[in-house]
């Protein structure tokens, strides 16, 4: 500061002008730059050149699938010489930061899902196409894994690990004992409900507290009545929901609302696991990672599965099995050695390395080893075999704004009291899918 | 800087003679500054400012600059401007904002009319120098420094529906009479308004304690000469004299009362009967459920609400400086 201002006191500018210059200022910053700044990913960029590795970024940081995924990496490294780094990420944070993370510096090669929540990210090009990948590894998929791992361009993306379906869950000894048949239709489901209910048991465990669980219920009935791919168009929005087709779903569930625990939104899924295992409910509707809550071995042997009773389509062509797998982002798709990685990856060799680590889950390849696969196990892999399409879940083939902002309170209110209000549901969604 | 300080001078000062009148005592004192403290100063008051200006008001900007627009959060070329569409989708579309509108009046008025003055209360009786006075002091104010997710499990032992203690205790625990407390959105508002009460009562009790050491002990002796009861002396001397403080819990139960967050957060993230609005900014910003445009909306909504009792402390507080 010069020194000729010897009114000293008087050379600070006013507060006022302080505002007004730093308002100005502010202004100028708050611009795009700063805001492109704030969304840039934290990940390391790749190290290795093409030829000699890639990076992987994975979401699977539980211990199991850790090590799970630990197995194929070093699995493709002795059998190519290329090195892989893994970078993991807590998996909340992963999915939470996809959107910074794809646009910052992401791995080569990184965890996602099939359905819409990858396809989006592929419609706004931040993914690689993969064909060249499924040129190679094509024949080791079911038509119904093809299909969920297509991109909207009709291009291949995804290349599937492992997937794990939904359907009733029972205790083997408990039916046996009180004579109960598996349902092969609706109807049959609801007479048997009736039947236990007169038994003195909850005919249906349900836990809606944490809100997603329940979606499992809406999307078998939505595909039981009104098909695979309606329930494909109505989650990405091409079909409203303000009309008979979505209504006739909840008109349809309503029947079976009394069936289902009355506790629901005070429980979780392992609470309502509990139940099962404890006999208090007839069935309970989840994924198979249900099992993971019984862990005494009696238990668990005493468990049965059957998929969702046909209501009106398709009969039981539909079933719910999320797929989790690889994608290559836009910079890894330069990368051979990421693609040779995709490729290992679709694999029964790579496969069997990961279910060895980890085998809650039923891999996708074809020829992966099944030889200790329990008959629960068996029974999953079968059902998901026989699918003709492979549904991921509400809250994976919807936007997820869609899911968790909007549907979960709207089938909370549902189980409370019976009600919805579809053209509310087609309002949000509007606006909704109109943001992205 | 050196080009505009001259136009940066307030009028009245260029010209000392001019106003000699509004001259205050400090300024000659001022005018001695060296050269050297004036970078002191200005760095002083600079990177505070700057920081703030970073860290406070700019998000703040952003946020109402975005709740105008529609955007993916991905490519900065998708900004749209969505005008007030935004403002509208919450008011007339979004099933959960009124009822988290409605439940943050119920927390303020239930934090103002039961869980301050219990913390008022609290206080009043822990600076009787009762035995063990420190015990409690530490027992009542433990809650405010437990953690997120240690409240959420202590709660849980209290209100689960077949083992908790709360059933237990009413005997109905195992039975189908048994109350879901978390999980029966009539009742579960009530369930974490006890719990915050837990927690804002010993934060109250903490304040108000320190309030009570600092009145005058003379005053109650003179209140107790002229023939008050104890009950007088508290409500006509007493209390009358804590006045900062009680501004300070005022602002701060308003405050605690609008971004009341982490108890409902803990049970059922914010739905089901316990909507709040800072639990839905959580939801549309944060995460993959995230509508940017839609979250800084209600943002703003929250900003807005909880200006005014800003304003009325920043008021207070200032007001009386200018009158000292």
């Amino acid at each position: 500061m010069a020194s000729q201002f010897d009114a000293s006191a008087s050379a600070f500018p006013s507060r006022r002008t302080i505002l007004k210059t730093v308002g100005v200022g502010a202004i100028g910053l708050a611009g795009i730059p700063f805001l492109a700044a704030c969304t840039g990913g934290s990940a390391p960029s790749a190290t290795g050149s093409e030829s000699s590795g890639l990076t992987f970024g994975s979401g699977a940081s539980d211990d199991v699938p850790k090590r799970a995924y630990q197995a194929v990496t070093d699995a493709f490294t002795a059998k190519t010489g290329k090195t892989v780094t893994t970078n993991v990420v807590p998996h909340n944070d992963f999915q939470n930061k996809i959107n910074s993370y794809l646009q910052g510096s992401p791995d080569d090669a990184f965890t996602w899902f099939a359905g819409y929540r990858m396809q989006y990210y592929a419609g706004k090009g931040l993914l690689a196409p993969i064909d060249d990948v499924w040129q190679t590894v094509g024949a080791n998929y079911t038509d119904a894994l093809k299909k969920a791992s297509t991109g909207p361009d009709g291009k291949m993306y995804f290349v599937p690990n492992y997937n794990y379906p939904w359907g009733f869950f029972y205790r083997k000894s408990l039916w046996a004992e009180k004579g109960y048949q598996v349902p092969a239709t609706f109807d049959d489901l609801k007479s048997l409900a009736t039947k236990m209910k007169a038994d003195g048991l909850i005919p249906i465990g349900f836990a809606d507290k944490d809100g997603w669980p329940a979606m499992g219920t809406f999307d078998y009935i939505n595909m039981r009545l009104n098909g695979y791919q309606f329930h494909v168009d109505l989650c990405a929005h091409k079909e409203s929901w303000d009309q008979q087709k979505v209504s006739a779903v909840f008109d349809t569930w309503k029947a079976l609302l009394p069936f289902q625990d009355p506790g629901a939104l005070g429980q979780t899924w392992q609470d309502a696991a509990k139940a099962l295992e404890a006999k208090k409910t007839g069935m309970y509707l989840l994924g198979s990672f249900v099992t993971q809550q019984f862990t005494d071995p009696t238990v668990l042997s005493d468990i049965d599965f059957f998929a969702f009773p046909e209501i009106a389509m398709e009969g039981r062509d539909s079933v719910e099995a999320p797929i989790d797998g690889l994608l290559l982002s836009k910079k890894g798709g330069d990368n051979k050695a990421a693609r040779d990685f995709l490729a290992f990856l679709g694999t029964p060799e790579a496969q069997n390395a990961y279910a060895k680590v980890d085998s809650s889950n039923i891999a996708t390849a074809k020829g992966a080893d099944t030889s200790s696969f329990t008959p629960l196990n068996k029974k999953c892999a079968d059902t998901i075999s026989a699918a003709k399409n492979i549904s991921q879940f509400f809250d994976r083939d919807a936007l997820p704004a869609m899911a968790n902002n909007v549907m979960i309170p709207a089938l909370q209110t549902f189980i409370k009291d019976g009600t919805i209000d579809v053209k509310n549901l087609e309002a949000q969604a509007k606006t909704l899918y109109a943001a992205q | 800087m050196s080009s505009t300080a001259q136009e940066l001078i307030p009028p009245e000062s260029r010209d000392p003679a001019n106003a000699p009148s509004k001259r205050r005592p400090g300024r000659g004192r001022v005018r001695r500054l060296s050269s050297s403290d004036k970078v002191v100063l200005a760095l002083m008051v600079g990177i505070p400012t700057l920081v703030e200006l970073a860290l406070v008001w700019l998000p703040t900007l952003m946020s109402i600059g975005l709740s105008f627009t529609r955007w993916n959060g991905l490519d900065l070329a998708d900004i749209r401007s969505a005008g007030t569409d935004n403002y509208q989708f919450i008011s007339q579309d979004y099933p959960p904002f009124w009822p988290a509108l409605q439940h943050n009046m119920l927390w303020l008025l239930f934090l103002a009319l039961i869980a301050t003055p219990l913390g008022l209360l609290l206080a009043v009786l822990l600076d009787q120098n009762i035995r063990g006075s420190k015990i409690y002091q530490s027992i009542f104010f433990a809650p405010v420094m437990l953690s997120l997710a240690l409240i959420g499990i202590i709660w849980q032992l209290f209100y689960q529906r077949d083992n908790g203690l709360l059933n237990f205790l009413l005997g109905t625990a195992g039975t189908p009479q048994a109350v879901d407390w978390f999980g029966d959105s009539s009742v579960n508002i009530w369930a974490a308004l006890i719990a915050a009460t837990w927690r804002h009562a010993g934060y109250v009790m903490l304040l108000y304690l320190a309030g009570l050491k600092g009145v005058d002990p003379s005053l109650k002796e003179a209140a107790a000469i002229d023939g008050a009861s104890a009950v007088q002396t508290f409500f006509r001397v007493v209390f009358p004299a804590m006045r900062p403080i009680n501004i300070v819990i005022v602002v701060i139960t308003i405050i605690e009362s609008l971004r009341a967050f982490d108890v409902v957060y803990v049970i059922n993230r914010g739905t089901n009967g316990l909507e709040m609005l800072s639990a839905l900014v959580i939801q549309n910003l944060v995460g993959e459920g995230q509508v940017i445009g839609v979250g800084s909306a209600l943002a703003v909504v929250l900003l807005v609400i909880s200006l005014v009792p800003i304003v009325f402390y920043l008021s207070r507080t200032f007001g009386k400086e200018s009158k000292a």
